[in-house]
This record gives C-alpha cells, sequence and structure tokens, in this order.
C-alpha cells in the first residue's frame, strides 16, 4: 500500500514515461541548438474547432521558419498541450511550460477567460506570452503581447457601416461573458457616435438553442439591422431560425464573430447571403503574400481545410512577429525579445501590414469590412492600419511598465 | 394583438418540445425504471443521423423524420443488450453507467465529428400573423409532438406489443410465468425510448446546431421533467411540461432565457418537494 | 488489522501521510510540487463525497454546488476584506450552511434516494446558470464582479493568518493542502468510530430499522450531508489559492461527475480508495492533454463504464481484499440490489 500511494503521488516524469500511453510529444528542456515554444490551445472541447487550425497555422508558421535556416542559428521546437477548453488545465499546463519545459514563449489561450488564468502564472514565472484571438481589449502587461484585434479596431468600423447604409436603429445580440458584454458596450457607443440608437440588447449564455421569444421582441422592436455578438454553437440556431422566419429579407445582419466557426459553410447561401462582417483577415484578400500563404498552407495541410479566419491567421502572424523581434535581439532571451517588440516591428503579413505599437504590446494593422455572398465574404471596404485605440487610451506600458491588469475601458 | 399570438405560439413552441425531449426518457424511466443519462447523447446522435442522411441527398423529411428513430433505435437495442440488461433494478447505477455512457458517446463523436455544428436546412419557410412574422417549422414541431405523444398512447394503449410491454413492467415474474419472453420486450421497450430520443433529435435538428456536446443542455430540462411528471410516462411528461415550460417561458419573456431555465428549474426543485414521487405519483394514478 | 497488537490500518497511512507531508519538498521541482499541491485538495473533494455517498449512503449528484461555493465564498470575501483568515473561515461556513438548508429541505421532506441525486444537480445547475450569467459590470458583491463565464481572474492568495504582507509561497500552500488532507481524513476515520458515525452508516444499511431502534435517521443524515459540503467547501477555497482564479466550472456537471468517478474507481465506503482515485485520475487528465489521440471523453467515459458494469466496488477493496483478506472499517456491502419484492412495493 505504501508503495503504490507513493508512486502514484509522486506522479512526476518517472510514472509518465511508464504511463502505458502514447507520448508523441517527448517533454524535455531544449537542447543548446533549440529554441522551446509551446502551444497551448483547446484542441478539445468547445473550442476544439477554432483551437485546431490555430495550432496548425503555429505549425506552418514554425516549419516554415525551421526550414529556411533557423531563428539565430537554432530550430524553434514546439510543445503542444491541450487546454481541453479547461481552465483548471490550462493552468497546470501554463505551470508545465513555464517550469518544467522552460519554454522561451508561450503561444496560446482562446477564451479571454483562459487567457486571464495563464497570464498571472507566466507572469509569475516570468515567460514571454503571445495572446493571439481577438478579444475585448485593455490588457496591459509587459510580458504578454496581443496580436488579435480590439473592438475599437473592427467594430467600429462594422457599426459605422450599419449606420451609414442600414439606417439609425439597432439591436444587439451577444454571447453573455465578458467579451459579449463589453463588445455590446462599444457597439451602443459607436453607434451613438454615428447618431444611432440601440433598441435592444439581449445577452444569451452558450447553450441556449431557442431564439424564438428573441425573434419575437426584435420584431415588436422593428430594427433596421442586428449586430450578433454570439459564439459557440448558438450562432448557428440563431441565423437560422432568423432566416426561417423570413426576417432575413426584412432586417439587415452584422457579426463581430460570423464566420470564425465556419458557420457560413453549414448555413444554406439564401440564410447567409448579406451578413456583413469586419476582420483583420479572410481569405478572400487579395495580395501576394496571402496567395503565397494560402498555396503553403494547402500544400501542407490539403485542400480540403475550411476558410480560415482572422484566429488561426492571428496565430500565424503572432510567431511571425515573435521571430522578427528574436532576429532583431539576437537572442530568445525574455527580456530582449520584449524590448525587440517595443522598439516597434513592422511585418508584410498576409493580412497586409502588420505592425507592433510597443506602447500598449498591442497591434497596428488594416482591417476588411466583408458581406457574405454565396458564403463567400466579398470585401467592401479596407481600413489602412487601424492602431488600438481602445487599449491606448488606458494603457502606456513605456510610461508605466510595472503595470499589470486589464482594465476595463470606460465607453462612453 | 398579433404580438399576443406570436407569444402563444412561442409558450405553446417551448412546452411541444419540452414533451419530445422528453418522451423517449420518460418511455424507458416510466415503464423500466431505467435513468438514462445518456438521453440528451441519444438525441445528439439522431441530429448526426439527419445531417448525414441529408449529405447523401436523401429527402429532407425522410432524413428528419424516418432515418434518426430507426438509427438511434438500434443503437438502443446494442446498448441495452451491452451495458443496461446487467443492471436492471438497480437505479443508482444504471445511471452512472448511462453517464459513463454518454461521456463515451460525446467522446466518439468528437472523434469521427470534429466539433465543429453541423446542421440541417429548414423544410418550411415563415408565414405572417399581423405585422409580425412566425416560423412554420415551429408550428409543425407543435403538431408533430402532439402526433407523436398520440401514436405512443395508442400504441401501448391498443397494440399486442403494448399489452406485453405494461404488463412486463408491471410484474416481470409473472409476465414470464405466463410465457412472455421478458427479455425481448425489455430490449424492444428500451430500443423504443432511444428511437424517440432519435426522432426528437431529428426533429430539432433544422433548428438548432448540432455539435457532440449539445446533448447536455437537453438532458437537464428533459430529466427533470420526467421526474416532475412521474411514473405514468405519457401523463407524467404532458403535465410536467404543461407546468414547466409555461413557467420557463413565462419568465424568458419577462426578463431573459437564462432567468426563464432557472425559474424551470425552481418550479421542478419546489415541485419534488410538494410532491416527492412526480406529479402522478399524487394525481392521474393508474393512468398511462 | 492488527499484527502484534499494532492497528496497520492507522499507522500505515499515517507514516505514508507524514513521509511525503515532508519528503516531497526535498525530492519534487517546484513544477511536481505545484501538482501535488492540486491532488491534495481534489483527495479533499474526493473523501468529502466518499463520506456522504460511501458511508452515509446519500448519492449527491451536484456535488459541485458546495465546491464551487467555497470557491467563490473566498475570492470574493478576500477581495472584499483583503486579509485572508476570515475568508477562510467563510469559505467554509458558506457552504456548510447551504448544505444544512438543502439537506433539511431534502432529508425532513423524506425525498427519496434518487429525488435526492435530482435535487442535489438542479442546485449545481441553478448555481452554474446563475452565476455563469452575472458577466455585467451591474453584478457585484463589495468590490468584487462576479465575473459570469470568465469568472474571477487575479484571486489573492493566503496569507499567514492576521498577517496580510506574509503571503504563502507555493512551497507553504504545499505543507497546508497535504497536512489539512491528513487531518481530514483522520479526522473522518475518527467521526466514523463515534457513535454518530455508526449511526449513519447504520441508515445507509437499513433506515427503517435504525428508526425502529430510535434514532432520527433524518438528522443524522443532515449531519452527514453538512459535513460533507463544508469538506467540499474547504476544497474549493483550496482550489482558488492554487490557480488564482475561480470560475462557473467549478459547478459543472463536469466536476461533479469527477467526484464522483474518483470515488467510484476507488471504491465507494473507503476513505482511501477515493484519494487513490482522485489523483490517479487528475494525473490522467493532464495526461491526456499532452497526447492528441484519445479524446479526454471517451476515457473518462470508458473508464466510469467499466468500473460501474466489471469492478463496482472500485480499486482499494478489491486489493485490500486481495493483500489482507479481510478489512477493517465498516464498509457497504457495495451495489447489491434492493430485493424485487421491495421494489416493486414502493410502485
Amino acid at each position: 500500500m505504501k508503495l503504490s500511494r507513493r508512486s502514484l503521488m509522486k506522479s512526476g516524469a518517472a510514472a509518465a514515461l511508464t504511463a502505458a500511453l502514447p507520448m508523441p510529444f517527448v517533454k524535455s528542456v531544449a537542447a543548446a541548438d533549440e529554441i522551446v515554444m509551446a502551444s497551448l490551445y483547446d484542441l478539445s472541447g468547445a473550442f476544439q474547432e477554432v483551437g485546431k487550425q490555430m495550432n496548425d497555422t503555429l505549425t506552418l508558421a514554425v516549419e516554415d521558419i525551421n526550414a529556411s535556416g533557423g531563428l539565430i542559428g537554432k530550430k524553434i521546437k514546439v510543445v503542444t498541450y491541450d487546454l481541453q477548453s479547461n481552465l483548471q488545465v490550462s493552468a497546470q499546463y501554463a505551470q508545465q511550460a513555464a517550469l518544467r519545459d522552460k519554454v522561451a514563449v508561450v503561444h496560446g489561450g482562446i477564451s479571454s477567460a483562459s487567457r486571464e488564468v495563464m497570464r498571472p502564472i507566466l507572469d509569475k514565472y516570468k515567460t514571454l506570452y503571445f495572446y493571439d484571438t481577438p478579444y475585448e481589449g485593455g490588457v496591459c502587461d509587459r510580458n504578454t503581447f496581443c496580436v488579435s484585434t480590439t473592438p475599437s479596431q473592427t467594430v467600429a468600423k462594422l457599426i459605422s457601416h450599419a449606420c451609414k447604409t442600414w439606417g439609425k436603429k439597432g439591436y444587439i445580440l451577444a454571447a453573455d461573458y465578458n467579451y459579449g458584454q463589453i463588445t455590446s458596450d462599444w457597439v451602443k457607443k459607436f453607434a451613438h457616435d454615428e447618431g444611432g440608437e440601440i433598441l435592444g440588447t439581449e445577452f444569451f449564455p452558450f447553450d441556449v438553442t431557442n431564439f424564438g421569444s428573441t425573434l419575437a421582441k426584435i420584431q415588436a422592436a422593428a430594427p433596421d439591422w442586428v449586430v450578433t455578438v454570439l459564439v459557440g454553437g448558438t450562432p448557428l440556431a440563431f441565423y437560422r431560425q432568423f432566416a426561417a422566419a423570413g426576417l432575413n429579407k426584412k432586417i439587415h445582419v452584422c457579426s463581430t464573430t460570423f464566420g470564425s466557426g465556419n458557420e457560413q459553410a453549414v448555413l444554406t447561401s439564401s440564410e447567409s447571403d448579406g451578413i456583413v462582417v469586419c476582420y483583420n483577415y479572410m481569405e478572400t484578400i487579395d495580395n501576394a503574400q496571402n496567395a503565397d500563404f494560402l498555396k503553403r498552407f494547402h500544400k501542407r495541410f490539403g485542400d480540403n481545410y475550411p476558410p480560415l479566419s482572422e484566429l488561426p491567421m492571428s496565430s500565424y502572424q503572432g510567431v511571425q512577429m515573435w521571430a522578427a523581434a528574436v532576429r532583431k535581439a539576437g537572442s530568445a532571451d525574455r527580456m530582449k525579445v520584449i524590448q525587440a517588440l517595443e522598439g516597434g516591428i513592422s511585418l508584410e503579413m498576409p493580412s497586409g501590414k502588420f505592425a507592433m505599437d510597443g506602447i500598449t504590446h498591442h497591434c497596428t494593422m488594416d482591417v476588411h469590412l466583408a458581406e457574405y455572398k454565396d458564403k463567400v465574404p466579398k470585401i467592401i471596404e479596407t481600413f489602412a492600419q487601424q492602431p488600438p485605440s481602445d487599449t491606448a487610451a488606458v494603457c502606456n506600458l513605456t510610461k508605466n511598465p510595472n503595470d499589470n491588469q486589464q482594465y476595463v475601458i470606460k465607453v462612453n | 394583438m398579433a404580438y399576443a399570438t406570436i407569444v402563444g405560439i412561442e409558450v405553446v413552441y417551448a412546452i411541444a418540445t419540452l414533451i419530445l425531449v422528453s418522451l423517449g426518457l420518460a418511455i424507458i424511466f416510466g415503464m423500466m425504471r431505467v435513468i438514462n443519462l445518456a438521453h440528451g447523447e441519444f438525441l445528439v446522435m439522431g441530429g448526426y443521423a439527419a445531417t448525414i442522411a441529408v449529405h447523401h441527398g436523401v429527402n429532407v423529411w425522410i432524413a428528419i423524420l424516418i432515418v434518426p428513430p430507426i438509427a438511434v433505435g438500434l443503437i438502443g437495442l446494442v446498448v441495452e443488450r451491452a451495458v443496461i440488461r446487467f443492471l436492471y433494478g438497480r437505479m443508482v447505477e444504471t445511471m452512472l453507467a448511462s453517464w459513463g455512457l454518454s461521456l463515451l458517446i460525446v467522446g466518439l463523436l468528437t472523434t469521427i465529428f470534429g466539433s465543429s455544428t453541423e446542421g440541417v436546412p429548414m423544410p418550411l419557410s415563415g408565414f405572417t400573423i399581423g405585422a409580425y412574422q412566425a416560423s412554420g417549422y415551429n408550428v409543425f414541431v407543435i403538431a408533430f409532438s402532439l402526433l407523436t405523444l398520440g401514436a405512443v398512447y395508442v400504441l401501448l394503449r391498443f397494440t399486442r406489443l403494448g399489452l406485453l410491454a405494461r404488463g412486463t413492467m408491471q410484474n416481470a415474474a409473472m409476465a414470464a410465468a405466463l410465457g412472455v419472453d421478458t427479455t425481448k420486450v425489455y430490449a424492444v421497450t428500451f430500443a423504443l425510448g432511444a428511437a424517440l430520443a432519435g426522432l426528437a433529435g431529428g426533429v430539432l435538428a433544422p433548428v438548432a446546431g448540432i455539435v457532440p456536446t449539445s446533448g447536455g443542455s437537453y438532458i437537464g430540462q428533459a430529466f427533470i421533467t420526467v421526474l416532475g411528471g412521474g411514473a405514468a410516462a405519457l401523463t407524467g411528461v404532458t403535465s410536467a411540461a404543461l407546468l414547466f415550460g409555461s413557467v420557463g417561458q413565462a419568465a424568458t419573456f419577462a426578463t431573459n432565457p437564462v432567468f426563464g431555465s432557472v425559474a424551470l428549474l425552481l418550479a421542478a426543485v419546489v415541485l419534488i418537494r410538494i410532491l416527492p414521487n412526480g406529479i402522478t405519483g399524487r394525481y392521474f394514478k393508474g393512468w398511462l | 488489522m492488527k499484527i502484534a497488537g499494532i492497528r496497520l490500518d492507522l499507522i500505515v497511512p499515517g507514516v505514508c501521510g507524514l513521509a511525503l507531508l515532508f519528503g516531497l519538498p526535498i525530492f519534487l521541482d517546484l513544477f511536481s510540487l505545484l501538482q501535488v499541491t492540486l491532488y491534495a485538495i481534489m483527495a479533499i473533494l474526493a473523501l468529502s463525497l466518499a463520506f456522504i455517498w460511501g458511508y452515509g449512503g446519500i448519492l449527491c449528484l451536484g456535488h459541485s454546488a458546495f465546491f464551487g461555493l467555497g470557491a467563490y465564498a473566498y475570492a470574493i470575501a478576500v477581495i472584499n476584506i483583503g486579509e485572508s483568515t476570515a475568508p477562510f473561515l467563510i469559505a467554509i461556513l458558506v457552504p456548510t450552511l447551504a448544505a444544512a438548508a438543502v439537506g433539511y429541505f431534502m432529508f425532513y421532506g423524506r425525498i427519496s434516494d434518487v429525488y435526492v441525486g435530482v435535487m442535489t444537480l438542479t442546485l449545481a445547475l441553478i448555481l452554474f446558470n446563475v452565476v455563469n450569467s452575472t458577466s455585467g459590470a451591474q453584478y457585484h458583491i463589495g468590490k468584487a464582479p462576479i465575473g459570469g463565464y470568465n469568472g474571477l481572474p487575479n484571486v489573492p492568495g493566503l496569507n499567514v493568518p492576521f498577517d496580510p504582507d506574509n503571503s504563502l509561497d507555493p512551497g507553504d500552500m504545499y505543507y497546508l493542502c497535504m497536512g489539512l488532507l491528513i487531518v481530514v481524513y483522520f479526522g473522518l476515520r475518527w467521526l466514523l468510530t463515534t457513535r454518530f458515525g455508526r449511526v449513519a452508516v447504520a441508515i445507509r444499511e437499513n433506515e427503517k430499522r435504525v428508526e425502529f431502534i430510535g434514532y432520527d435517521s433524518r438528522l443524522h443524515k443532515l449531519a452527514t450531508f453538512t459535513i460533507g459540503g463544508g469538506l467540499a467547501g474547504l476544497a474549493g477555497c483550496l482550489f482558488v489559492n492554487w490557480g488564482a482564479y475561480v470560475s462557473p466550472t467549478t459547478f459543472s456537471m463536469m466536476q461533479s461527475a469527477q467526484v464522483i468517478i474518483w470515488v467510484l474507481v476507488g471504491g465507494v465506503g473507503t476513505l482511501f480508495g477515493p484519494m487513490i482515485g482522485a489523483v490517479a485520475l487528475s494525473w490522467l487528465t493532464v495526461e491526456v492533454g499532452s497526447q492528441q489521440l484519445i479524446d479526454a471523453n471517451l476515457l473518462f467515459g470508458a473508464i466510469l463504464l467499466v468500473f460501474v458494469l466489471l469492478v463496482p466496488r472500485g480499486i482499494m477493496p478489491v486489493l485490500i481484499d486481495r493483500v489482507w483478506g479481510r478489512i477493517s472499517l465498516p464498509r457497504r456491502p457495495v451495489f447489491t440490489a434492493p430485493p424485487v419484492a421491495a421494489r416493486e412495493g414502493k410502485r
């Protein structure tokens, strides 16, 4: 009894080796000619689909770098852990990446919740962190770089388009968590800036599938347009029921999330036509980098891959941004890389020009307004070089390098 | 007035879906005293069956009404033979085993289909009441739920199969002594319950997106409806669905869907406290 | 289980526990120590359900309700108060009171076994739904926003009692959690030898008979359930300290399911088994995530199914029987069906 308890309790590397489970990713500290990077995405559970895509684009970025001779003479080695859409597991892997694998950088976290679990851990154990997902904005932390979009970059353009072309009256449907709450506050602000008004706002938990009462409420309010800030499986049910009630012929729809869950592939084109979105990236962007990227990506992962959205592109661009900083610093050392990034780095990426803003640790980038037609987002307008002005209003890491929190940005 | 009609349709629709979703569970629980926590996953499998059929070019109505009950009914038969039959009479163990089964099915579905949302196109368009648009499919779901309820009643009340099933459930030893093959009856009844779950999954497929984990959002409500209803499968489910559905929808319209579901759950807790054996434990005794 | 007059069943776990408590920090690196701390916390949670289910015979399907209440109570209290002594006590008090209230409602209402499962499950579902939908800024308790789906990140950790500047480091947390695990384990062992403990076990065996003898079964069940709820709350409080966050998933069905699986795999009606179950399966969860071949749900579903069907008594009783051939603690003859006649009579 004593023996069995001890061996189980230890459960460290020794026990792991004897375990019957297959272990494709060998855990060990880097060899001298390697830089270790951790990929911490949700490869199972609620965020599985997008997590896999993000891990794939990260893999492509790393393989490309390694194939072209590596980074400062070293190969990048990736350790991959599945966060299982589970916060406790996220915390454990963040600890493992920082303490056991001693990685140079962690890329990952999809939900804001998992980011806020991992971020303090990676701060505490001094491990550089890249968060590659569009989110509600406000993270201000010298150890963390947020390389995707925030509401001031995309939502502003979306709502301004809605108010100008469809009318002044809007209605918000949002997922009931802080991304949904904060984004809908921004929607209200941007609508007011354009002289519009929001007739109603409703929040939904992730598992609601019956939107009957909501459709009735929307019709009673009679808005010109509806903006959806929905995530998970719910949006699909909503677009379906909205179209089934014939409302898509009368009320316009725009969305801050449509397409990132590949919704257009499941909906018929009559259900999804006319939905307007605004993202940093969609596959229909026409430039040389994007054409080249798509060619390489499909060669590596097959031609039947679902269309890539802003999220997987962010993790690709995030890895490239980190790699550029390592080259610039001539070292993968945490502080040197941070300083290189804070000095400003600008890259030509598939989404367009992509630049690090050293003051906020967020990125300045192009955003594209597009309308779905036959399941494909057709770009209407491109807005060049949008700064992360929401986070910039509250965060200045040059002045306050020790700042470390997520601000709730006052919207008014 | 038009708005009131729309609200009315929504309330009735909520009750009808509650009946549809719970009916299979109620048959299995009411007749066999087995609580099948994999019921939600049976529904989801029905949804996937419909999706696959549509992808293979099967007519939408056949894909949602015929394919799912057959597919899931067969799966139910396998489950009964492989797992459930060892656990008859042991309620807690069946609950735990079927919980394990539910996790297992979620895992299998995820491995096979991935976790992206699947769906079936909506076969009916909307119609207009006054200034409002309503979903034609919702009206179909209401009618179809009543039809299913009626069909199950006829099956259990007026056919030889129904008689054997009811007899076996009431006193298996006596039925066996009279020459009934009770093993077969148990298996068929469980398969019937599973088929009804599959049917519900198929019917709801055009309305809701299907992911491997969506069973979780049905099981809680179905579970509570069935236990709130009590032992008499059909009357119990109908009465509990009427009560919970209207309470839930009233709260949803007054506030939002979250408080709607909380109101539904609270109503269930209070009901179980007042009527520990469910509605049919006190009223409608001896009904089917 | 005496050899030469020595109580092996007390000494073996005692020595093991102390050896682990003082030995592991010497041998393990920081990462492993953090892991073992988590396992100790989960073992406390497993003990709380092992007590009320395995010994009290009360199947609580929504045990996460008390775990989550403890976690949230600590997080909200510590954000408001700052010094962690009172929040620590509040985190145990709140779930204890909740368990007492729910237990009174159930046991004094004479609700049958299965419905007790349903009630507790419903309670956990309600708490999950409510907490999960409080992400708006209008939902806050004092200075602490409840945070909805995201929960509360950056929760301050425990400090040395009444000394807010002296907060516990990971090493201290390990000693605290492992120490508390040992205390809880032996505390429950002791409790089961008292008159109260013996009546509780007797109720599990035959409630009617115990009532005829003159004991109030409702009161005993209520007390058992309340103690279990309080211990689950303690585990919740420690869990927040381990991860510095709390989220609605502490109330989730999956959390409840996990605890049930731990207890079932370890052995219903033992205390040692569920601890092993908790450690082994928590470790397995992490291992599953570092490979991409087997889906986590698939694995745990299969484990649960296999144990219910093939090893219904759990690992521990089977092992003990093999090793010693007999056992010392009063154990339930697990998973015996009630006689057919009794079942039919209940309809």
